[in-house]
């Protein structure tokens, strides 16, 4: 392996500046800096897309069948600027779509855990550099398949991102239950392999690839993150990707997975039978609730790194927090059940993943318990980074709490797909994921491009996000208490919500805000990418392997071999007189020798 | 600066706190066409004899309000009091504590597993324990709901007390069940997955195409309210609502023999089944 980058690395010395040379250093690059850049503007893209369709379904909530402004008439001239019934599932499924298998699970595995991996535990790159190639071109059909999908009959996917069958199965049960359902299960089944390819090379390169001395308890609890999720998706994929086919047979070969005998759809009964539904519906959650901490793993990894950071003081708890993040993998595995409490699955069985699910916030308790001992005692510094990962535990905190409510089986009869569940995802996946990553761009954005960005309006960006963001998602605990059902186009027609019409709106006005302020984030970014002031190798005085090489880093990583004498999270220590402690530092007596 | 970022997490639990009170003290002031103060940001109107899914409810919201004001409030002071530009003491160079990570794993391990075991006894009242007649045998459904894009088909089994009999009474979209009884309806799909969801009588089931499954609750109070899909069905998921009507024994009687003596006198009485 470590032939082959060196091979390449001489070989990019050698090359001149051909078209050749642009095409596989920038675009069909094998460095696992430039994949990871790669994803990083790919997924920041597709963000866009999803933060669109959000706003979409956020308008036909607040001003029902009402003309939108300015874009309406675009999007939709035949319906006079409206969104039609149809159109608002293919909102819901497709937002949902976006938002995770476009750019929360690659955002994380693929943008951070490329850039980071190989950084932090001092490789030169990857393990296998060609599959991560693939892995991120492998996207691109997904890509392709995706929005391929909003061109076909119906305008896109309409089966929601859980793709029940037996609306999902048959061509004939919706408007956009042709091509489009089909493209989109080829979308999932090709980001699936992307995302299989980077886990066997994550899983790899951190058991083979660490820098001399750095033992798996000295790894940054990022790495840990990605190293289990690694594992999970590994174990989990497969089972999501069998699923894939098999519906993919009933649609285009006729067999009957997942379709009952007797169906009668629009009219016209199936010709097929014998299925179970619920099937789906088990071998989905089997991938998709792993994929819960798929999308959250990481994200509270590389907060704890921003916390130790710019608290000044080393990790409380580290162990604790290894464990716990193999806890929360562990029992991800028995947990799936409960998407199914209400779904006609073997009441006896809901005890079970009930009890499991409760346990399951156990090491989320812990975790959180830790991060606030971390900050405890140290010397706060409210930098732009620090403000992110601090809100993800504020936030964290309600996403995890309020799930305790959807674990209990009789209080999920009452919230189930209602907006609770909604507050309840939104909490953890927006207010906590994307604001840890956020955070994180704020705090490698100097390594990946080696300028800093703007701490000004970096704070602005935050404190706006923040306050919209709690507006936007706090009140849909109280929608969903009041029983308002998620993926409705109309709900007010029902006299039970009618009155919630006007709390909508003012959710609405916050989502418009809290997407408006991400142009100074756009901003901000490009600015600073070209402008910005230059950061040197380490602007943050951190520990992090990562910190010691260049910004941004060359070809190959580091411009000395890494030997690690410590763990990340030596700030503040009384061996040396400055307040971080890089693990390549040798000790101080060993310095004491040399002078 | 530190003093407002910690004001501003500090800001979390107020708002938070403050938003369900509100809600449920029915002073939310955003309802309403005009922002004026109304009923209804909390639950819909209870009208079964069972409380106890509201009462889990509860007991989860304040054990975990409890933990959103501590940790919100713990955030806070520790923001406040290590803000690095005010505090002068030296960094508490710590790893950690094994005292503490033992008192705060095994704290919430045994609150949480008391709500998991406190919920069990509502769950299989909910789920498992099928309604009964006084002599023991179990009780036979009021009606059978057949979810279909995008309508609800109600079959009433008729006095021979058995669905799929010539005598047996349809109707569309309104289901009549009499008070204080103990109602058990019969719940299908023809097409794809439904949700037969009753907001005021705190009942939620999916519908599955192939599975017969059984639903139950005591009404007490008469009215009329909402029955909703609560699973996505489709384009039209949006309008497939239903009504339900709770009334007396009387009054109950004589809406099914009047609907049974339209459906006799009406041509169109069935809806026509295309083969």
């Amino acid at each position: 392996m470590s032939t082959t980058t060196i091979d390449s690395h001489t070989q990019a010395a050698a090359d001149e500046m051909t078209v050749g040379h642009f095409l596989s250093t920038y675009v069909f690059s094998k460095d696992h800096k430039v994949i990871g850049i790669q994803f990083l503007f790919s997924t920041l893209i597709w963000f866009v897309v999803g933060g669109m369709l959000a706003l979409g379904i956020r308008w036909q909530l607040a001003w029902p069948w009402s003309d939108m402004p300015i874009i309406g008439g675009m999007l939709f001239p035949e319906q006079g600027g409206q969104i039609a019934p149809e159109f608002y599932t293919v909102l819901v499924t497709m937002h949902a779509t976006v938002m995770i298998f476009l750019v929360i699970i690659p955002i994380l595995a693929g943008a951070f855990g490329n850039f980071l991996i190989p950084l932090m535990i001092g490789a030169d790159d990857m393990a296998f550099p060609t599959l991560n190639m693939l892995s991120y071109w492998f996207m691109w059909p997904a890509f392709f398949f995706f929005g391929g999908a909003f061109f076909c009959d119906g305008h896109g996917a309409a089966a929601g991102w859980t793709s029940y069958p037996p609306l999902s199965d048959m061509t004939t049960s919706a408007p956009s239950s042709g091509a489009a359902q089909t493209l989109w299960l080829l979308g999932v089944t090709t980001v699936g392999v992307s995302s299989m390819l980077g886990s066997v090379n994550y899983m790899t390169t951190i058991i083979q690839m660490r820098a001399p001395g750095m033992t798996m308890f000295r790894l940054p609890l990022t790495i840990w993150a990605m190293f289990i999720t690694a594992l999970l998706q590994a174990f989990a994929l497969p089972v999501l990707t069998a699923a894939g086919f098999m519906m993919l047979a009933d649609r285009l070969i006729g067999t009957g997975f997942f379709l009952p005998e007797g169906l009668v759809v629009n009219n016209s009964p199936m010709a097929a039978g014998g299925g179970q539904p619920l099937l789906w519906q088990h071998l989905f959650w089997f991938y998709s609730h792993p994929a819960v901490y798929i999308m959250i793993l990481p994200a509270m990894g590389m907060v704890s790194d921003i916390l130790a950071c710019f608290s000044r003081k080393p990790i409380f708890g580290y162990k604790p927090m290894v464990y716990s993040i193999c806890g929360i993998a562990g029992l991800g595995f028995i947990v799936w059940g409960h998407h199914m409490f209400v779904s006609g699955m073997n009441p006896g069985l809901g005890m079970t993943f009930m009890v499991a699910t409760m346990m399951i916030a156990l090491p989320s308790a812990v975790k959180t318990f830790n991060w606030l001992g971390t900050v405890y005692g140290g010397k706060v510094q409210f930098t732009t980074p620090m403000l992110f990962a601090l809100s993800f535990v504020s936030m964290f905190v309600i996403g995890g709490l309020s799930g305790i409510f959807m674990a209990a089986t009789p209080v999920d009869i009452v919230i189930h797909d209602t907006y609770f569940i909604v507050a309840h995802f939104h909490y953890v996946l927006f207010a906590g994921t994307a604001m840890a990553v956020f955070g994180s761009i704020y705090f490698w954005f100097p390594k990946m491009f080696g300028r800093m960005m703007n701490e000004t309006a970096g704070k602005i960006h935050f404190a706006l996000t923040f306050i919209f963001l709690n507006g936007t998602f706090f009140t849909m605990h109280i929608l969903g208490v009041g029983g308002f059902p998620r993926r409705l186009a109309d709900p007010y027609h029902y006299p039970t919500f009618s009155h919630l019409l006007t709390m909508n709106q003012f959710m609405t006005v916050c989502a418009i805000c809290m997407v408006a302020v991400q142009i100074i984030f756009a901003v901000n970014f490009f600015y600073s990418l070209f402008w910005g002031p230059k950061a040197g190798r380490n602007p943050w005085r951190a520990n992090g392997l990562e910190w010691q090489a260049p910004s941004p880093p060359g070809h190959g990583n580091f411009d000395f071999q890494p030997i690690v004498y410590r763990g990340p999270y030596e700030y503040g220590s009384p061996e040396t007189e400055e307040d971080f402690y890089p693990q390549t530092m040798p000790p101080k007596q060993d310095r004491d020798n040399l002078a | 600066m530190g003093r407002v970022w910690s004001i501003l997490f500090l800001t979390v639990p107020i708002f938070g706190v403050w938003t369900f009170v509100s809600a449920m003290n029915d002073w939310w002031p955003m309802s309403g066409g005009s922002f004026a103060f109304s009923s209804g940001h909390w639950f819909p109107s209870l009208d079964v004899s069972d409380h106890v899914k509201d009462h889990l409810f509860y007991v989860i919201l304040y054990l975990t309000g409890v933990v959103f004001i501590g940790t919100g409030a713990v955030l806070f002071w520790i923001l406040w009091r290590y803000d690095g530009a005010t505090n002068a003491d030296p960094v508490v160079f710590s790893h950690g504590s094994h005292a503490l990570e033992v008192i705060w794993s095994i704290l919430p391990a045994v609150v949480l597993l008391f709500i998991a075991i406190y919920q069990m006894d509502a769950w299989a009242g909910a789920r498992m324990r099928r309604p009964t007649m006084a002599d023991g045998a179990i009780k036979p459904p009021l009606c059978r709901v057949t979810g279909r894009q995008f309508e609800w088909r109600i079959q009433y089994p008729g006095e021979d007390g058995r669905l799929d009999t010539p005598d047996d009474l349809h109707v569309l979209n309104d289901l009549h069940v009499p008070v204080d009884e103990e109602i058990v309806i019969e719940i299908e799909s023809m097409d794809v997955l439904h949700s037969f969801f009753l907001p005021n009588m705190r009942v939620k089931q999916d519908v599955v195409p192939g599975m017969r499954q059984y639903v139950w609750f005591h009404p007490v109070k008469e009215g009329v309210s909402d029955i909703v899909c609560a699973e996505l069905c489709g384009w039209g998921h949006y309008k497939m609502r239903g009504r339900i009507t709770v009334d007396n024994a009387a009054e109950f009687d004589r809406w099914y023999s009047a609907a049974y003596a339209e459906q006799e006198t009406s041509q169109f009485s069935l809806p026509e089944e295309e083969e």
